[in-house]
């Protein structure tokens, strides 16, 4: 019983960044229907900011840490923006495997270039927030992995404040409804789309930021599997959903830290894709999603 | 090669006699040349220096990869990414078929020809192998489109990975040594004249055009009743198969694979060969694998920057020349 919820805070930690980025992946995918491959990278650039940002403010304290996160995340607001504004707009309409091929070249522009600014070796992200570890019981929980269970539903639940209570909000959900129609009635689609990205990116940086905490060595491409698993959580979830994506997070950290405590845990980095390709073939909507049909 | 007009049948009844070259038609006659022409020059690549012939057969191996690729990514239009994992799995049962099996078939004295059974016999295994590897993945993911295609081939191919990490005969994560040295410019060159052979042959034939037409509109494709899965199948484990031959010849050429060896960068240069020569064009494909295992070797001492070369590449085609860089087909693209 301990350790079943020794492995569930485990699995609830590392589930709240996943939903995070997750969110990421679903919003860009809600208004521009293909999939940010480009995502997991900015998450590792959301990471190195605040290992170089983490230098500036004093370690350790509550207060350092917030500013590092909302910087690390303004800047990386700023780099999706742009990666939007020069790669993906020209393509806007184009056919889908082009937008694909460019966010997989993007992806491995990020990976590249970050290799050879940052370096290939694995660097010790700093300790950003007051470390401490309480004891309930017999089951331990580091306060790093407080500031995560504190800090991502908090930030889930303003991008849901942002999504449905704002003018932007709506134009957003506009968007993803019907982008054509939206633009009839009046929606500047770049301002909502470049938006999206500002707000995804951010999640991503900040989810980033809390990864590196809990796992603190980072490299150029410690993106590409979480990235690869929060896409899976927002498939799982319904590819669109934003309580999907959330969900879907959960339930993919919680998995796979279930089956990292168990002797199969070689596996672990499998256990993901095969979630991902059941549920393609059994729901591909996914748990939280609506089916659609093609229109031609 | 979509532009070689189909040829003509002979036809005995006419009254001028038929040149012998007539007999067969143009692309079985290129087969033939090209394999007669694989095993000559073979048979010099002692006299060239060694480093030369090297690249050469990386060359012809890349160019197995990129045309066959090129059936699955170019013609029938479903992005995979997933290549190099097939490419692995050809690489680890041709690998364990010489290692393992080899020994007590061969027996105490064995001559070339045993030799030479034995790699294509492993060769033909890893291709199956891979083959059915394909068949296993593309079956049930082939209904899918476009991104989700990709996402379940990329995820398969580190599954893929993941378990030859994971098995212990096959060297774990240390990888797989003691590979016998088989591969050389005749086993390279035969199989990638044969791919291409097969590939355009397949694409050209009647049965063929149904690949373009899942590639040009699916759901037109789907209303005409052809069966738009079984061509993604078809395509997906033909190009599995040569996937798995090409690994076989990579692992004979190496002597040691590892599962890191086979991950998504090597998916990726995979693609961008396609992608360069411009997808769904077999000549221009096979440029681009040329030039992209050339290019490295030359570019060596600016090796890091090799992967944001490619990245950046990868984007600029994308926005400014879709149909890709080697493609010389003016006026309608197929893209």
């Amino acid at each position: 019983m301990t350790e079943f919820l020794q492995q569930l805070i485990n699995g609830l930690s590392l589930g709240a960044i996943y939903a995070l980025l997750a969110l990421g992946y679903t919003m860009v995918y809600g208004v521009l229907r293909f999939i940010n491959f480009a995502h997991a990278d900015v998450f590792m650039v959301g990471s190195f900011a605040g290992y170089y940002l983490g230098r500036l403010v004093p370690g350790g304290t509550l207060w350092g840490g917030l500013a590092v996160l909302a910087a690390a995340m303004i800047a990386c607001a700023l780099l999706g923006v742009l990666i939007e504004r020069l790669a993906y707009r020209p393509l806007r309409g184009g056919p889908t495997l082009n937008v694909l091929i460019t966010a997989i070249g993007v992806s491995l522009l990020l990976q590249y270039s970050g290799q050879i600014i940052f370096g290939a070796t694995p660097r010790t992200f700093p300790q950003l927030f007051p470390v401490a570890q309480f004891h309930l019981g017999r089951v331990g929980i580091s306060s790093n992995q407080i500031v995560v269970i504190v800090v991502a539903p908090l930030l889930i639940a303003g991008l849901q404040l942002v999504v449905f209570k704002t003018r932007m909000g709506m134009a957003m959900r506009a968007v993803s409804l019907n982008l054509k129609a939206a633009q009839l009635v009046g929606v500047n689609i770049n301002t909502v789309i470049s938006f999206t990205f500002a707000l995804g990116s951010a999640l991503a940086a900040a989810g980033g930021i809390l990864y590196s905490m809990n796992y603190p060595s980072i490299d150029p491409l410690m993106g590409v599997m979480p990235g690869l698993k929060a896409f899976t959580a927002a498939i799982l979830g319904g590819i669109g959903s934003l309580p999907g994506a959330a969900l879907g997070g959960l339930i993919l950290g919680g998995a796979e830290t279930f089956v990292g405590g168990s002797q199969f845990s070689t596996y672990k980095d499998a256990i993901a894709f095969g979630i991902l390709i059941v549920i393609l073939l059994l729901r591909p909507a996914g748990l939280l999603g609506r089916w659609t049909a093609e229109k031609i | 090669m979509a532009e070689i007009p189909q040829s003509r049948a002979p036809n005995p009844k006419s009254d001028t006699p038929v040149p012998v070259w007539r007999l067969l038609p143009r692309q079985h006659l290129a087969l033939a040349l090209g394999l007669v022409a694989a095993v000559v020059i073979s048979r010099f690549s002692g006299s060239i220096d060694a480093y030369l012939v090297d690249v050469a057969i990386g060359i012809g191996i890349n160019v197995i990869l990129a045309v066959s690729l090129n059936l699955v990514n170019g013609h029938t239009g479903q992005f995979s990414l997933g290549h190099a994992g097939f490419m692995s799995v050809g690489a680890y049962l041709a690998a364990a078929c010489t290692v393992f099996a080899g020994p007590r078939l061969l027996g105490a004295a064995p001559g070339p020809l045993a030799h030479n059974l034995l790699f294509f016999g492993a060769l033909l295994i890893g291709g199956l192998g891979a083959a059915f590897a394909g068949l296993l993945v593309g079956i049930p993911s082939l209904r899918l489109k476009g991104d989700y295609l990709a996402l379940v081939t990329l995820g398969f191919g580190e599954i893929i990975r993941v378990i030859f990490q994971n098995v212990e005969v096959l060297g774990g994560a240390l990888g797989f040594n003691g590979v016998p040295a088989y591969t050389d410019f005749a086993w390279a060159y035969g199989w990638g004249v044969l791919t291409i052979f097969t590939v355009s042959c397949l694409v050209n034939s009647t049965y063929g055009r149904g690949f373009i037409a899942t590639h040009d509109n699916e759901i037109a494709a789907q209303s005409i009743g052809l069966d738009t899965t079984r061509y993604k199948t078809v395509a997906f484990a033909v190009g599995a198969f040569f996937a798995g031959v090409a690994g076989g010849l990579f692992a004979h050429l190496k002597l040691s694979i590892d599962p890191r060896g086979f991950d998504f960068t090597r998916s990726i240069e995979i693609v961008v060969m396609v992608i360069l020569g411009g997808m769904g064009n077999t000549l221009g494909v096979i440029l681009a694998a040329v030039l992209l295992t050339i290019l490295p070797e030359i570019l060596r001492p600016v090796a890091e920057y090799r992967m944001v070369l490619y990245s950046l590449l990868l984007i600029i085609l994308m926005i400014t020349r879709p149909q890709g860089l080697l493609n010389f087909r003016f006026g309608k693209t197929r893209l």
